[in-house]
């Protein structure tokens, strides 16, 4: 694979960030296999620790904030430490197109779960020595510390729509990513729908599409790994879950995982609070067709 | 092949058709497979009714039934062994006529030039076996879209002009079905090439044939099939009488194209939007919903581009995006214009309702809304003197 | 009845800046040529690998004899178009949509009004009307604009005084700027319009067509001799796709000109 500088080399650099996450989403970059030779003919590797500790035609050491400037950065994780707060800025000043990966990412993550509880309790029940441990008390996405050009979800992403990020970025044209819910994907490929046939609940209705609606092909409901679709109905989709047979404490817990602090998600606790506390809601909301 | 001239539709003059078995069937599979066919019909998969290939009779549904109601659907076994004793399943024959992803054309930069070159490869010679009243005029309905106006859709037309279009009478009505309220069932309408009444009693398993098209015509000639007697006609007719009047459910009896035109600021768009999920699904099971949208995608060496059509929604806010934002925003929006356009506009673009009353927009919605109340609730508005709606009382479908 | 067919290449002849974020572009057939464009009907215009928008005839017959198309970069495929330079190649389909009805102008005064970018489609009607100075009764051109920067073709509407009234108005005036400013209905005032013979041609953002046809009609204009050219999403331009829906209208098909009397109900209605 060639990443290093060609004489006369003009195509566009690539840098590849890690925040707070997995690796998982950088690592789908590295699944693209064959994809990501030719991808490497379009675009300089300049900066991915995951790949490669040098940056540069020297062969020299990278650093974590990289040399730059780069033309297009992805940046993988969310921000939990004052380190990264001040290292994503920088990032973002040598980046002239950036686009953030993930659902921790563009949401905060699993990780994000400590802005709805009190960090200090994690820390004494997780480690052993948690005076070692310097972080922020939340988890929070790229975007709510520099402004982000284009965000990709998913946990983890998928690698077809990252490709397709790449080469929109490459052709000049907006990505295809849409945002509508999972459900598009799940007729558009034939699946029937597994909540009406089966009666399994299923986050798909107000769950962003992606994934090319995966779990429900597998006779799984989904749940809600790229986060919410554009303006989810998430009121009726908790009435739905109930009626399907969710447990409140499974309605509120299927709705807290890897994008729980995404601001729709995380209205479900006061919606389904609401729900109960109005009785009369769900027969508003669920008539009994006269016949 | 036929078209919805209803030109050819008529049994052969002087036959009252033929009667044949389950190994006529089974032949029936045979010879459209022998004649070059692939052949698409109902067969059970994943807990549903699916349309899909056949590869013999063997495969239809034999002895499955289904419980529809708004948002449900269940298989039932049936102890008669009927294959098509169930409505509409989560597909209809738009998944093969107007597919859901199709490429159009490819554009290559050659030395500099843009070469461009129209995109689909010769699509198969369908057979749909099993095609349900209501289905065979959402296909007419689709034909007036995609074939009958200015321009035509070329992969349409030509998917479209080889199918064959085998129709089997409805004679069992699920809980969601109002074909009777559209006038498109559940006898089958003009424009088949074979038409099929199936009859499972105690005088035997039985399929009720008539031809509507030389091709048709022919492949009966084909089929192990007697001429039919006076009872399986009487019994099969009187099966598809009675399945009329057991439709799950009615459209109002008001004009829904004025109904439609009359209520587009009633306050039940508000109820309806508090339901909708915006998901789409209502969209995608419609078998006349035709919206589309285009995707161009270049490869990694950037010299190679495809033009991609894919099913789209009303539902989706980008459907009706404009620099600046979408048109409909809202949800209530959103789904006025799904309804609307349904029961009313479409008689202004297309000359037809682009309802055909098979139930799946109510079946297959997760939430199970349902279009026929929905109207039934803008009838009363419009009857009451469109006052405020009072809530209404019930629960949801068990 | 015509067979959905891929584009064909056309050819950039010549391209030129017309304000800052806008430029006009002048197309030729690289190989087969489409059919001719009437005033107010539009193209598909698909750069390469980017994608497709919809693009009205700003003028039928430029410099080089080619179709000439006015864009405004605001999204990836215009902001591609106006990057075009002499000699790229574009793909070109069409003439799709009704355009002006000039017919039924005919023997009438012509009045344009335009805001933006909406006079592009608009122009073709003025060369028309030009070109057959006994065909029609006195032309009016009125142009409003954000700011004097953002007028386009603002040489060639100089060009029109003498045979044609032409006023023009900006919302925000900059240093220099002698003319009108205000809305530009509040143009209307400087003509004696005579409503009884008078067909109106508009094309600018909804709102102002709303107010001004309101003005219009109010000075005695009947709807039916008001023309507006409308915009919605179109992905297809053949009547297929669903997107261009206005009520009972498919706009790439019974529009995107369409008489006033026609959509004044649908435009009172919010989010059609």
């Amino acid at each position: 694979m060639s990443t290093d500088p060609r004489p006369g080399d003009r195509r566009p650099t690539l840098a590849v960030w890690k925040f707070a996450s997995c690796d998982g989403c950088q690592l789908s970059l590295l699944d693209c296999e064959d994809a990501l030779l030719g991808l490497t003919e379009r675009l300089r590797v300049d900066h991915f620790l995951e790949m490669t500790p040098t940056e540069g035609a020297g062969g020299e050491r990278a650093g974590p904030g990289g040399r730059g400037p780069y033309d297009l950065s992805l940046v993988e994780g969310s921000i939990s430490t004052a380190e990264d707060a001040e290292r994503i800025s920088h990032v973002r000043h040598v980046s002239r197109y950036l686009v953030t990966i993930g659902a921790c990412a563009t949401a905060g993550g699993i990780q994000a779960l400590r802005n709805f509880a009190h960090v200090d309790e994690f820390l004494t029940a997780v480690y052993a020595r948690p005076e070692y441990i310097d972080t922020l008390e939340t988890s929070t996405p790229i975007s709510a510390h520099v402004p982000v050009d284009f965000e990709l979800r998913g946990c983890p992403i998928d690698r077809g729509q990252l490709l397709e990020v790449v080469t929109a970025f490459l052709a000049g044209r907006r990505p295809r990513i849409p945002a509508h819910s999972v459900c598009f994907e799940c007729k558009r490929r034939g699946t029937t729908c597994i909540t009406v046939a089966h009666g399994t609940p299923c986050l798909g209705p107000v769950t962003h599409a992606g994934c090319g609606a995966l779990c429900p092909a597998y006779g799984r409901g989904c749940y809600g790994c790229f986060g919410p679709s554009e303006r989810p109905n998430l009121r009726s989709m908790v009435d739905q879950l109930r009626h399907d047979g969710m447990s409140e404490r499974d309605v509120l817990r299927v709705f807290h995982t890897f994008n729980a602090a995404s601001p729709e998600y995380a209205s479900v606790p006061d919606l389904a609070a609401e729900e109960r506390h109005s009785p009369g809601a769900r027969t508003e909301t669920r008539p009994e067709r006269s016949a | 092949m036929s078209t919805d001239t209803g030109t050819n539709s008529s049994p052969p003059a002087g036959s009252g058709g033929l009667v044949m078995g389950k190994d006529g069937m089974s032949a029936l599979v045979d010879v459209l497979i022998a004649r070059g066919f692939t052949v698409v019909g109902p067969t059970v998969r994943d807990g549903a009714i699916v349309l899909a290939e056949l590869r013999s009779a063997d495969e239809l549904p034999y002895g499955w039934g289904v419980e529809l109601e708004a948002g449900h659907y269940r298989l039932r076994e049936r102890p008669d062994g009927a294959a098509f004793a169930n409505a509409a399943g989560p597909q209809s024959w738009k998944r093969f006529l107007h597919p859901p992803r199709v490429r159009q054309w490819s554009a290559d930069r050659v030395e500099g030039e843009l070469v461009l070159t129209a995109g689909e490869a010769p699509p198969p010679r369908y057979a749909f076996l099993g095609v349900r009243p209501c289905d065979l005029r959402a296909i007419a309905v689709q034909d007036r879209v995609l074939t009958g106006g200015a321009y035509r859709d070329g992969g349409y037309a030509e998917r479209r002009s080889g199918a064959l279009l085998i129709v089997v009478e409805c004679t069992e009505p699920g809980a969601t079905c109002f074909c009777v309220s559209m006038g498109t069932g559940p006898a089958a309408g003009p424009g088949y090439d074979l038409a099929m009444t199936e009859v499972a009693d105690e005088a035997g398993h039985r399929f009720w044939v008539r031809g509507g098209s030389p091709e048709g015509a022919e492949i009966l000639a084909e089929l192990p099939a007697r001429p039919a007697d006076p009872g399986t006609r009487e019994t099969a007719r009187a099966g598809v009488t009675a399945a009329a009047d057991r439709m799950g459910r009615t459209m109002p009896e008001a004009d829904l194209r004025e109904l439609m035109a009359g209520t587009l600021d009633a306050p039940r768009w508000d109820d309806v939007a508090g339901r909708c999920l915006t998901c789409g699904n209502c969209t995608m099971v419609c078998p006349t919903c035709f919206c589309t949208t285009t995707e161009d995608t270049t490869d990694l060496t950037g010299d190679h581009a495809e033009r991609w059509r894919l099913w789209d929604s009303c539902f989706d806010l980008d459907f009706s995006l404009l620099h600046g934002g979408p048109v409909r925003a809202t949800t209530r929006s959103r789904y006025r214009q799904w309804m609307t356009h349904k029961l009313g506009t479409w008689y202004d673009q297309f000359g037809s309702s682009g309802c055909v009353g098979c139930g799946r927009c109510i079946v297959w919605c997760p939430v199970g809304i349902d279009i026929t109340e929905e109207a039934a609730a803008l009838d009363d508005w419009t009857r009451s003197g469109k006052p405020a709606p009072a809530p209404r009382e019930g629960s949801g479908p068990p | 009845m015509t067979t959905v067919p891929p584009p064909l290449p056309y050819r950039v002849a010549g391209t030129w800046a017309e304000t800052a974020d806008t430029r006009s572009v002048e197309l030729v057939p690289a190989g087969r040529e489409l059919a001719p464009f009437a005033p107010g009907q539009f193209a598909m215009v698909y750069a390469f690998g980017v994608g497709e928008v919809p693009v009205s005839a700003s003028a039928l017959r430029g410099r080089h004899g080619g179709l000439v198309h006015t864009v405004r970069a605001v999204g990836a495929v215009s902001t591609a178009l106006y990057r075009l330079g002499v000699g790229d190649t574009v793909g070109l389909s069409g003439p799709y949509g009704v355009g002006w009805d000039l017919a039924a102008a005919a023997g009438h005064d012509v009045l344009v009004i335009a805001g933006g970018i909406g006079l592009a489609p608009l122009r073709p009607v003025v060369h028309a009307v030009l070109d057959r100075p006994g065909a029609y009764g006195r032309l009016a051109v009125l142009v409003g604009a954000r700011t004097p920067a953002d007028l386009v073709y603002r040489d060639e509407i100089d060009g029109w005084r003498g045979p044609a009234r032409v006023e023009v108005t900006v919302d925000r005036p900059g240093p220099g700027w002698r003319g009108a400013v205000g809305v530009v209905t509040s143009l209307l005032d400087r003509l004696s319009l005579r409503p009884e013979r008078t067909c109106a041609l508009l094309c600018g953002p909804e709102v102002m067509m709303r107010h001004t046809t309101r003005d219009l009609l109010g000075r005695g204009l009947p709807p039916q001799r008001v023309q507006v050219s409308l915009e919605r999403n179109m992905r297809c331009a053949t009547g297929h796709c669903g997107h261009c829906q206005l009520g009972p209208l498919l706009l790439c098909r019974d529009g995107p000109v369409v008489a006033y009397d026609r959509v004044a109900p649908l435009l009172q209605v919010r989010e059609l």
